[in-house]
């Protein structure tokens, strides 16, 4: 088993906010793999997109503060490098894809020069992106990298490659403009590849498209992708492992078919449940009683107790840590060791 | 572009003559005898009888209406009781002085608000950024005379370094006259020293002029670059690696100079109109200053005639900022 | 696991004291704001009592006393006495009253006219919108200073004239503003609900509409304070307008520029006067703008 390509460990941000600072990442654990795509899934708020940001030091640093933990890519702390190292990382080893393709290309530029922009920068730390002779002067770079932009549009399927690169955006569907952002997120070679909802602004029938070219793009090249979601079906398509999150705490994480058909957490089990199947009685709907905590004055202990069908005094006491349940999978409930002593017995 | 550009040309006839009915009717407000006093002190009655009928102003309002639009038709914008001179005549040799003016004050308010604006949005809320808001807010504040009078207080008067005012000395010969910009002309003429001269007699008026558009200009720069930084885009630019500086100049400064450039054309129009009170400082010979002269006589037809040329330059350079802002946004363009 | 139907129900939404009490806050953080809202109560308390408060009253009303002409600043006058004799500080704290009031004045009246013109013209749309907007832009087009001074020349010196004139090129401005925010609440949900429950237009327009645009027009009639009393100095500048002996910071400031630069106190004080007056009604603006409008927010 190589080296992990990313690995989190016990991540704790704080962000500071108009009424007080609020506890968004409580010690998050995240190991991600060549080949692997990990879905992070859970409610709005739960600080999924966080940890995405975080990866690539993109918070600004008032409000955000990071308490303690390491994000460690390829080995290297990126809360403890230089900013320039983190700047050196961005589009070239570590690429991000984030959620409305409308509002994330700039609409004054044509993409082919978007694409370029990124394209040279990236060859800026790593010359062999660019096809042409070390020496190339400026006019020489620019065209190999429009050849490479041009390449990379090809490689998502958008069709006539080179006329579109004098195109603007908004001359683009909803669809083609992500796969530009993913072309533009591709063509620095990166080893990891966040995707920040890359689906949820796009049609269902889109949005298969874009996943496949995301699954096919894994297989490719062998890098590792976290793809955020609330869309537990998205994850059941596409990623190969899954963690689940809530309120700043990844509560199960583990293969996606182990988690998905097994959940051991109460709350993976709630999300389960809430969804509708062919035999939903109308009028049926499962639903999880309560709103998610307030993370300026959060829960002790467990942050789903509160709404938790199974929580115990203990449970309020200290935070579960993640138990191992076999196989890759984890949960992070004190209640699953019973169970699981339970079953066994 | 080319149909939008001609229907807005074709709007100046209206606004032609709307303007004109306006300022008809408050000439026709003036209580007193404009006659009377532009004839002098010691006039007989029948010599300014005479006069009027001369200048025609013995005819009932519409038919003078009437006239000055046929007038305009050719160009003639009427007579100057005041100057005696054909206001035509009088606005073409004080419409560039105040050009000139302005476009030197746009310039300064142009080349040091939209760094400025820029400068302090990346310094957000350190203090650089809080002292060029109270700077802005004063720099609004100052008025144009009081400001101008205490830059001749201290240049002029006390360390000397400039004239008090005028645009050249008298006894200095102005250059052949070209374009009526002293500073092109000295130059085209390739005469040095009136230009030095020229420069530094332009340098307070035009500063006290700039100061207000300054830091209107740098505030507006100022929130429409903060309002870019936060675009999505630039979230994305900056995850993908994009070197800081190029993403400011790239994608923040050109998306907020086209807000700006609203903002820098209805200055344009401001500074225009707003152009009296330094010239009376600084003995600028400019429309304003003609406008103010004609005013206090209550004599009309240059007043008729100024307030007609400036409007019809502001309604000119909107319509020259609006084609600059489709050229900028392209997205504008295919509305 | 619960039922969806027995959702317990979400927490309270905050009221409007709620809003106020943030507003207020917000208000007070800033520095800047407090200490432009300090300044314009000092101006305003000057501009009630600033006749009643000067040293030398006579001499506000006219007096002068030719054996202490152009004294420099000292212990009697410390802003020194002008051609007249007369003590220069008792005559700007006259001014104030003077300036402020014409400011007032002008944006009161630029208020009223502007919001009749644009309600009128937003809420019954049409030809009447279309020409009333063709007026406003044609008096917009005109430069506001030149048009103001031939009005105020038009009409002849004098407070009440100038106040007027300098308001007929001040309307324009809400006239638009209130248009705009008119024809934007019209088309708001609760307008047509209103209207679908049979309320007259009388009664959507001064009970639905009018409110909402309120908050709007305040924060333009602050921020134009500052910028009328520099008009109102202007006009006095140039001559046009109040006339001598009644104090005003413009007229003052004119006289001073013949005795410049000997005695070039006598510029200082009206000058300052004017420039911190338009400072304070500035901050003051903005922060209002900040917390009334949190949209604009810097």
């Amino acid at each position: 088993m190589d080296a992990p390509l990313l690995a989190i460990r016990d991540l704790h941000l704080t962000m500071s906010s108009f009424d007080g600072e609020a506890h968004v990442l409580n010690g998050i654990e995240l190991t991600v793999r060549r080949g692997e795509i990990w879905g992070l899934v859970g409610e709005s708020g739960c600080g999924k997109s966080l940890t995405g940001l975080s990866i690539s030091r993109l918070l600004p640093s008032p409000p955000a503060r990071y308490l303690r933990g390491e994000i460690r890519f390829e080995g290297r702390d990126m809360l403890k490098l230089p900013i320039s190292a983190v700047v050196a990382l961005r589009g070239k080893k570590i690429g991000m894809i984030f959620q409305d393709p409308t509002t994330n290309l700039n609409p004054a530029y044509r993409i082919g020069e978007q694409l370029v922009d990124v394209a040279l920068a990236a060859a800026s730390h790593d010359p062999t992106i660019l096809d042409c002779p070390p020496r190339a002067g400026r006019r020489e770079r620019k065209r190999a990298a429009r050849r490479l932009a041009a390449a990379m549009l090809d490689r998502v399927g958008i069709p006539n490659p080179e006329a579109r690169l004098d195109n603007y955006p908004h001359e683009f569907s909803g669809g083609m403009r992500q796969r530009v952002l993913i072309a533009m997120a591709l063509i620095g070679r990166p080893d990891l590849l966040i995707a920040d909802e890359p689906t949820t602004a796009l049609d269902v029938s889109v949005q298969a498209q874009i996943l496949k070219l995301l699954k096919g793009t894994v297989a490719d090249h062998d890098i590792g992708v976290i793809l955020i979601t609330h869309n537990l079906g998205v994850v059941a398509q596409t990623c190969t492992n899954v963690a689940v999150m809530y309120a700043g705490n990844i509560v199960e994480s583990g293969p996606v078919a182990e988690v998905i058909e097994r959940p051991a957490h109460p709350y993976t089990r709630a999300l389960m449940a809430a969804i509708p199947t062919k035999e939903t009685r109308r009028g049926a709907l499962q639903g999880l009683g309560g709103t998610v905590p307030n993370l300026i004055a959060p829960p002790p202990g467990c942050r789903f107790a509160p709404r938790c069908p199974l929580t115990i005094p203990a449970c309020t006491r200290a935070l579960p840590p993640a138990v191992d349940i076999g196989a890759g999978h984890t949960a992070a409930c004190i209640r699953v060791e019973e169970e699981r002593a339970a079953v066994h017995a | 572009m080319l149909y939008f550009t001609v229907r807005r040309i074709l709007l100046l006839i209206p606004v032609i003559i709307g303007l004109t009915i306006i300022m008809f009717a408050i000439a026709r407000l003036l209580p007193g005898d404009p006659v009377a006093l532009a004839a002098g002190p010691n006039a007989t009655q029948a010599e300014i009888d005479a006069l009027a009928q001369q200048f025609g102003l013995d005819q009932p309002v519409w038919s003078q209406y009437l006239r000055y639009v046929g007038g305009l038709m050719h160009g003639d914008f009427g007579t100057s009781l005041l100057t005696r001179r054909p206001v035509a005549a009088d606005i073409a040799a004080y419409l560039p002085a105040t050009l000139e003016l302005v476009f030197a004050a746009m310039f300064l308010a142009v080349a040091l608000g939209i760094p400025l604006g820029l400068l302090t949005a990346v310094w957000r809320n350190r203090w650089p950024d809080y002292v060029s808001q109270v700077f802005a807010i004063g720099a609004i504040s100052m008025p144009r005379f009081f400001l101008g009078l205490l830059l001749q207080l201290c240049f002029a008067m006390w360390l000397m370094w400039l004239p008090l005012g005028g645009q050249l000395p008298i006894i200095m010969i102005p250059p052949p006259r070209v374009t009526g910009f002293l500073l092109v002309d000295s130059l085209l003429a390739g005469d040095t020293q009136v230009f030095r001269s020229a420069l530094a007699h332009l340098a307070m008026p035009a500063v006290a002029m700039s100061l207000s558009p300054l830091a209107t200009i740098m505030r507006m720069m100022r929130a429409s670059t903060i309002e870019v930084m936060q675009q999505d885009y630039v979230t994305t630019a900056r995850a993908l690696g994009l070197p800081k500086r190029k993403i400011l100049f790239k994608c923040v400064a050109r998306n907020a100079i086209s807000a700006t450039l609203t903002v820098i054309g209805l200055y344009f129009g401001w500074l225009l109109g707003g152009t009296v009170l330094v010239e009376t400082v600084f003995d600028w010979p400019g429309l304003g200053l003609y406008a103010t002269k004609a005013i206090v006589s209550q004599d009309m037809m240059p007043v008729i005639g100024v307030a007609l040329v400036i409007g019809l330059l502001f309604v000119f350079a909107n319509l020259v900022i609006d084609l600059l802002y489709g050229v900028i946004n392209p997205k504008v363009r295919y509305s | 696991m619960t039922d969806l139907a027995h959702e317990p129900a979400p927490a309270a939404e905050s009221g409007g004291s709620d809003r106020l009490r943030r507003a207020l806050f917000r208000f007070r953080q800033s520095r800047l704001s407090v200490i432009g809202a300090v300044i314009v109560g000092i101006v305003l308390f000057f501009t009630i009592f600033g006749t009643f408060l000067a040293p030398y009253p006579d001499q506000v009303a006219g007096a002068v006393d030719t054996a202490a002409r152009f004294q420099p600043p000292s212990a009697a006058h410390p802003f020194g006495t002008n051609e007249l004799g007369q003590d220069v500080l008792s005559l700007v704290m006259a001014g104030t009253t003077v300036s402020v009031l014409a400011g007032f004045g002008v944006v009161l009246i630029g208020t009223v006219i502007g919001t009749l013109v644009g309600a009128v013209a937003g809420f019954a749309g049409g030809w009447t919108d279309e020409a009333l907007m063709r007026f406003t832009d044609l008096t917009l087009t005109i430069p506001s200073l030149i048009l103001a001074m031939a009005i105020a020349a038009a009409l002849g010196p004098g407070f009440v004239n100038m106040v007027i004139a300098i308001s007929l090129s001040w309307w324009p401005g809400y006239a638009r503003l209130v248009r705009g925010e008119v024809l934007a609440a019209r088309e708001e949900t609760y307008v047509t609900a209103a209207r679908a429950i049979g309320a007259s237009p009388r009664r959507i327009l001064f009970r639905h509409i009018l409110p909402n645009v309120v908050s709007p027009i305040i924060v333009k009639m602050s921020l134009d304070m500052g910028f009328a009393i520099l008009t109102v100095a202007g006009l006095g500048f140039i001559g046009i307008g109040v006339r001598p002996p009644t104090p005003e910071w413009g007229t003052l400031l004119s006289l001073s520029r013949s005795y410049m630069p000997d005695y070039w106190w006598t510029a200082m004080a009206p000058g300052m006067a004017m420039f911190l007056a338009v400072f304070g009604f500035n901050l003051l603006g903005d922060g209002l703008r900040d917390v009334l409008d949190p949209k604009a927010r810097r």
